[in-house]
């Protein structure tokens, strides 16, 4: 198969999954623990080596100084934005941070970016790949909220780098749940994507056609989530809990996570049953129990999912459609299975909602979708085009601290806009830009993305200087700016400095770690799995060699096949796959006719009053040699 | 389709040039316009230029996808909407909205004050007295009070300037026609001449510019009303 695999990865707040397209459709791959999502969850082990997904999640309760979840949350943000998250997320930050620079936090002694913390989870969804495909995987699709501004665009594309994946896209997560949706579906309409994950909130309203998914609007809240339902339950437990008892909780980070473990169960309990009990051991061997019912939790969470009615709406103004002319509207992201939701999303659009995908790997699969269209295409996927949209007016600040807005939310990707600029001084040779995103008309309540100084503008009378800027937003949502004086024809030199994010050389230095460690871990996976390979194939020529279909071969073949054994034997202990790998495949060709004998053989007496369902007829990239597989007894 | 954008023979993209809008898509420089026929061109050439479905090309070429590809989306999103259409014609004519216009934009640089919009003389009364009832609605909002009839004076007011938006639309309408009939003279080999064209751009810019300050205003009213 080919080398240039692109895998579909989507980096959840609560939950991560990659996955690929098999043949006709897109299928999750698992970890090596069986299950399809890995939980968005990073701690360090007494070693201080990361341990990530499931392992990690005892780790939340147990040294809570060492763990961290819902990272998602703080990429590409600063200081002064994550103040509310500080109030409900145990997130312990360096103590030296300083407003507008990237944010870093503490596990155990060592200190992570946010991309950083991420890219252990990417990497994690890569080995899983590499498990899978027996090959190395660096070529990945990966999900964003569609609200997403530029800064956390950006945090997301370099945890990808930083994890040793080249990012060829990122895409929407509206969209691709759209995607696996029309591939699924096949059919022209309007669809309304109701995207309630963990920690973001994004509405897009899609035309399909033709196997065209165009973006018409989209809007959202990336501080809105399954978290906030969460929280809340946390805070009155923890009034509860002081109330009747007396403590005080809060400071107690084992304790709160022994109780957010709890919440989270009863929520979901909720969404099947009519009540549900918070049960907890606190220090000092106490307990709080706790029933809660289902009217409760729902007027508990009201305002909560109450707060997704704006962007609903708007994105319906935005489209310039009325909820009558949507033709589905489709549920992603866990949180959308309570039903005080799916009721909300029925009242919003006027039907019943599309519950036929599984919120949780919607986005994953929609994602290997994508991957799929830019490998090339396959039978599939061969009429299908994603037109994106920007979700969030681009600016420049003018004088008066006013924004001047350039590009317009929801305007289809790419798209671009010219800027002419000219010097006020002699000779100047520089000119600064502060660019934002945003629909207020103050510079100052805009998202800052980043100043941009244009350096080396030839010497000239000021108001000579003729300096076209081109604002460029790509593909992935990311701006790319070019400048040049047009007297001169000389390209500027543009400096980007970019609020809350990591320079492009902190990011080379953050892939050599990882990459270093990365790359020998591979090569020593490489080796275990090979001589695991070399072990089944020994056991069962040893089987073999108890068959009647042994006694089938002629003395030369059991020569030759008798010296593969003993090369091989000779070079499984060593460190070197390619050897290993060589004698491996030797061996595999030398017993291939007493495979073919045996199988026979074998396959008349197993179906032997068995169906196709009952015998056991093997499959899986992991073993693929028959005679590693029959085992007939 | 067109050589323009992509080789006939090989379907490679090939290197944007810096054509307008009109003539990306092989459209003459008229103002009614088929938009059916453009969204079903535009879906063709995205086809042929988006990076997606150029993600496996050179480096060179991926770039040029990426170039093609946004002036596809800005003249598809520009010559779609008949204002901006319009105001896009008027600029390739050298005709600029008083908004955009460099000596608003250089004045307000150089002041440090937002750009002003000229009122259109005869609305010059109305504008006045719709001003300073939004200035009492605000200050009456921000005491958190309220006034039925206040709000009703100025919701029918906004309902008047938008028929007002409506009717110059339809004026706009008629000089288009106006427009297209010159430029099919000229493609018909009939000279046409400079002053001529300057008046068709002048009546456009002037039912612009009044439709754009009674737009504002109604943006500022429905702001004004709705929070």
């Amino acid at each position: 198969m080919s080398s240039d695999r692109i895998v579909g990865i989507d980096l959840g707040t609560t939950n991560s999954l990659v996955a690929f397209m098999q043949g006709e459709s897109p299928v999750v791959i698992p970890g090596e623990d069986g299950s399809n999502l890995v939980p968005s969850v990073v701690a360090l082990d007494q070693n201080n080596q990361p341990v990530i997904g499931n392992a990690a999640r005892n780790s939340l309760i147990s040294t809570p100084d060492r763990a961290v979840y819902s990272i998602k949350r703080l990429m590409g943000r600063g200081i002064d934005d994550i103040q509310e998250e500080l109030k409900y997320f145990p997130f312990r930050l360096a103590e030296d941070l300083q407003a507008g620079e990237v944010l870093r936090i503490k596990l155990g002694d060592k200190t992570y970016t946010p991309p950083e913390i991420s890219a252990l989870i990417l990497r994690q969804l890569k080995r899983n790949a590499e498990r899978f495909f027996g090959e190395p995987v660096a070529k990945a699709v990966i999900t964003v909220p569609a609200y997403f501004n530029d800064a956390q665009r950006q945090a997301t594309k370099d945890a990808g780098r930083i994890a040793g994946l080249e990012v060829l896209r990122l895409v929407n997560e509206p969209t691709a749940a759209s995607l696996a949706y029309g591939l699924d579906k096949k059919q022209n309409g309007i669809v309304a994507v109701y995207d309630l994950g963990g920690g973001t909130f994004d509405i897009s309203i899609l035309k399909l056609h033709d196997g065209i998914f165009e973006v018409i609007a989209t809007n959202g809240d990336t501080h809105l989530g399954g978290d906030d339902i969460d929280n809340l339950l946390i805070t009155i437990a923890l009034d509860d809990i002081q109330g009747d008892l007396g403590l005080d909780l809060r400071r107690n980070a084992e304790a709160v996570q022994a109780i957010r473990k709890s919440v989270i169960e009863a929520k979901i309990a909720l969404s099947s049953q009519p009540s549900a009990k918070l049960d907890v051991e606190l220090p000092g061997g106490k307990r709080y129990l706790r029933e809660i019912t289902r009217e409760q939790f729902e007027q508990l969470i009201q305002p909560i999912i109450d707060r997704t009615i704006g962007p609903c709406k708007q994105a319906l103004k935005d489209a310039g459609l009325k909820p009558e002319q949507i033709d589905e509207a489709v549920l992603v992201g866990g949180s959308t299975r309570i039903p005080k939701v799916r009721a909300l999303v029925k009242e919003l659009f006027h039907r019943e909602p599309h519950t036929g995908l599984n919120p949780d790997e919607v986005v994953a699969l929609g994602a290997a979708v994508q991957a799929n269209i830019l490998g090339g295409g396959s039978e599939a996927t061969e009429n299908m085009l994603l037109l994106d949209v920007t979700p969030l007016s681009l600016g420049i600040e003018v004088a008066g601290g006013v924004t001047d807005k350039i590009i317009l939310r929801n305007s289809t990707i790419p798209a671009s806009a010219t800027q002419h600029y000219t010097t006020q001084v002699d000779g100047q040779a520089n000119v600064a830009i502060h660019v934002l995103q945003g629909e207020r008309e103050l510079a100052k309540d805009c998202r800052s993305l980043a100043r941009f100084d244009l350096k080396g503008i030839p010497p000239m009378a000021a108001g000579m200087a003729r300096i076209e800027v081109k604002f460029l937003i790509d593909a992935n949502g990311i701006l790319n700016v070019s400048a040049r004086e047009q007297r001169s024809g000389k390209e500027a030199e543009i400096q980007v400095q970019p609020s809350y994010g990591l320079t492009d050389d902190q990011v080379e230095s953050m892939i050599l770690d990882s990459f270093d460690s990365a790359e020998e871990d591979f090569r020593q996976r490489q080796v275990i799995e090979a001589r695991n390979e070399a072990e089944t194939i020994l056991a069962a020529l040893e089987k073999g060699k108890k068959s009647p279909a042994w006694g089938h071969l002629t003395t030369d073949e059991k020569k030759k096949i008798a010296r593969m054994e003993k090369s091989l034997v000779a070079v499984k202990s060593d460190e070197d796959y390619p050897a290993i790998r060589k004698a491996i495949d030797e061996l595999n060709q030398g017993t291939t006719r007493l495979a073919e004998l045996m199988m026979d053989s074998a396959v008349s007496v197993a179906l032997k009053g068995k169906t196709m369902d009952e015998a056991d007829m093997g499959e899986g990239p992991t073993a693929p040699h028959p005679m590693a597989k029959a085992e007939f007894e | 389709m067109r050589a323009l954008h992509f080789c006939e023979a090989c379907g490679k993209v090939q290197p944007p040039t810096p054509v307008d809008y009109f003539t990306f898509f092989g459209l003459p420089r008229k103002l009614n316009l088929d938009v059916a026929a453009l969204d079903k061109d535009f879906y063709e050439l995205s086809r042929k230029l988006h990076p997606d479905l150029n993600a496996r090309a050179g480096s060179q070429e991926q770039e040029w996808s990426l170039q093609q590809s946004s002036l596809l989306n800005d003249a598809h999103r520009t010559l779609k909407d008949p204002i901006k259409r319009t105001e896009y014609l008027l600029k390739l004519e050298g005709v600029e909205l008083e908004e955009q216009s460099k000596a608003a934009t250089e004045q307000a640089r150089s002041t440090g004050q937002a750009k002003k919009q000229i009122v259109p003389p005869d609305l010059l009364e109305e504008v006045f007295e719709l001003n300073m009832q939004l200035e009492e609605l605000r200050g009456l909002k921000k005491m958190g009070e309220d006034d039925p009839a206040l709000i009703e004076e100025i919701g029918r007011q906004k309902l008047e300037l938008e028929e007002k938006q409506d009717a110059l639309l339809r004026e706009l309408h008629g000089h288009w026609k106006m427009w297209d009939a010159m430029i099919q003279r000229e493609q018909n080999g009939q000279p046409v001449s400079d002053e001529e064209r300057k008046q068709a751009c002048k009546r456009m810019i002037d039912v612009l510019n009044r439709r754009n300050y009674i737009r504002n205003l109604v943006r500022d009213v429905s702001e004004v009303l709705e929070n």
